[in-house]
């Protein structure tokens, strides 16, 4: 019974590369995509606009207020109502990159808050302009802050490209689900999906967990 | 565009969103709960020093942490009928909740705990005090200050995880809203009259933990 289940599990390894395919082609696009938009968005708001920064924080606020499942059927749903067809993979994908930026950018605007403003003074003083303020002076400091949180979003964005199954794309929890319908053992199945998700997730979530070690260490050397 | 937008299904429709919001909010109180104890036994297990109780306690929130809710909540919902357990969804849906959130909270309160000065508890070791009393009066009275705010940001994430659940067919808010986007084909109304009920549970915890780290004195303490 078991070996049976075992070789009928054997024999859907390919829907099972395809799914491990679809959740990392997924994650990397929104990945790359979310963290570009975020770290413009984080720039923004912490750049003086109160209007601007308010905007972007009322966003935000919105994104993070509202379940991820809710938000993919907005877009997946209504996007449509207002003219414009997508289809899944298009939706799934708007959905994890408007939620990565959204947490980066509240990222990476923490990180430039922490650099301490007789930095910007002296860079201002010393004219360099707004451009290169940011790239040479702020943003290098704010990246030993943002990093180990940003690795750590990057692990909760892999997981909630789970939930894209909802709207029928073929990922990997997808593929669980369907493979369960043929061979009813569910605690071999998503063990089988389990295991797919943590090889691609935990690399990430202890290289997390260095960088805030060494982030640490910094730290105590400064305050030394 | 939206120029079809009815509220009047929405009133329609209020009792359903009514009974879904009710669902949502005592299933993630009893998640919650559930969460707190496997967090209290997963911590207490890794703050022990043989390996005996650490390791399975560590194993247990990697596993955790690298894994998706939604591919947890499959796992017991095709999987606790395969070992005899036939529970109703609700139910499958809360312990999952539980477990999930049980490893994030472990975490949470070590930070709390290993958040207090060492000298602190050398001090209270220097002054006689037993473990017991070292925990009560020391360590748990400062560790409990640091872990509410994150604990609060953690009830927020569960509130919104819980919509999760509707994808096995418990009747909370998401899957009102799914209903009455099935039912009427009116998805408009249904996902963002659901949306406004998850934003007024946000905001209502989220003053709450803002209003916890002022009186807790830990200002700057963000979720």
């Amino acid at each position: 019974m078991i070996w049976h289940q075992f070789l009928s599990l054997a024999g859907s390894y390919p829907l099972a590369l395809r799914g491990l395919g679809m959740t990392v082609v997924l994650s990397l696009i929104s990945l790359v995509l979310g963290t570009l938009l975020g770290f413009g968005l984080g720039i923004l708001r912490t750049g003086g606009n109160r209007l601007i920064s308010g905007v972007i924080g009322a966003w935000v606020d919105l994104i993070r207020g509202t379940p991820f499942l809710v938000q993919i059927f907005l877009i997946f749903f209504i996007l449509p109502e207002f003219g414009i067809e997508l289809d899944a993979f298009t939706a799934g994908i708007i959905a994890l990159t408007n939620l990565a930026a959204c947490f980066i950018c509240e990222i990476v605007a923490a990180g430039i808050r922490s650099v301490p403003t007789g930095q910007v003074e002296a860079a201002l003083a010393s004219g360099l302009s707004r451009w290169q303020r940011m790239r040479q002076v702020v943003l290098p400091q704010a990246m030993r802050i943002v990093l180990p949180p940003l690795v750590g979003q990057y692990v909760l964005l892999i997981k909630d490209s789970s939930v894209v199954s909802a709207i029928g794309l073929t990922d990997l929890t997808r593929v669980g689900w369907l493979v369960v319908q043929r061979v009813p053992n569910g605690l071999l199945v998503f063990f089988l999906v389990g295991v797919g998700y943590f090889i691609v997730c935990y690399p990430l979530i202890m290289l997390a967990r260095r960088l805030e070690r060494r982030m640490g260490a910094a730290h105590g050397e400064v305050q030394l | 565009m939206l120029e079809n937008f009815s509220f009047r299904t929405i009133v329609e429709y209020l009792p359903l969103f009514g009974q879904g919001l009710v669902t949502t909010v005592w299933l993630s109180a009893l998640s919650f709960i559930g969460a707190l104890v496997v967090g209290i036994v997963l911590c207490a297990m890794n703050l022990q020093r043989g390996w005996l109780f650490r390791a399975p306690a560590k194993a247990y929130i990697d596993a955790v942490r690298a894994t998706p809710l939604l591919a947890q909540l499959y796992f017991l919902y095709f999987g606790l009928p395969r070992l005899g357990f036939v529970l109703p969804e609700l139910v499958v849906g809360i312990i999952a909740l539980s477990l999930n959130s049980g490893a994030y909270i472990a975490e949470i309160i070590r930070a709390g705990i290993l958040s207090i000065p060492r000298g602190q508890v050398e001090a209270s070791v220097a002054s006689g005090m037993t473990y017991v009393q070292r925990m009560r009066l020391v360590v748990l009275p400062q560790a409990f200050k640091v872990t509410i705010p994150p604990l609060l940001g953690q009830a927020i994430v569960l509130v919104k995880d819980s919509a999760l659940l509707s994808l096995i067919s418990v009747a909370e808010l998401t899957r009102a809203g799914q209903l009455l986007a099935s039912d009427r084909f009116m998805p408009a109304e249904g996902f963002l009259t659901i949306a406004a009920f998850y934003l007024l549970l946000y905001y209502c915890l989220k003053g709450l933990a803002a209003l916890s780290s002022r009186w807790l004195g830990t200002a700057g303490a963000r979720t």
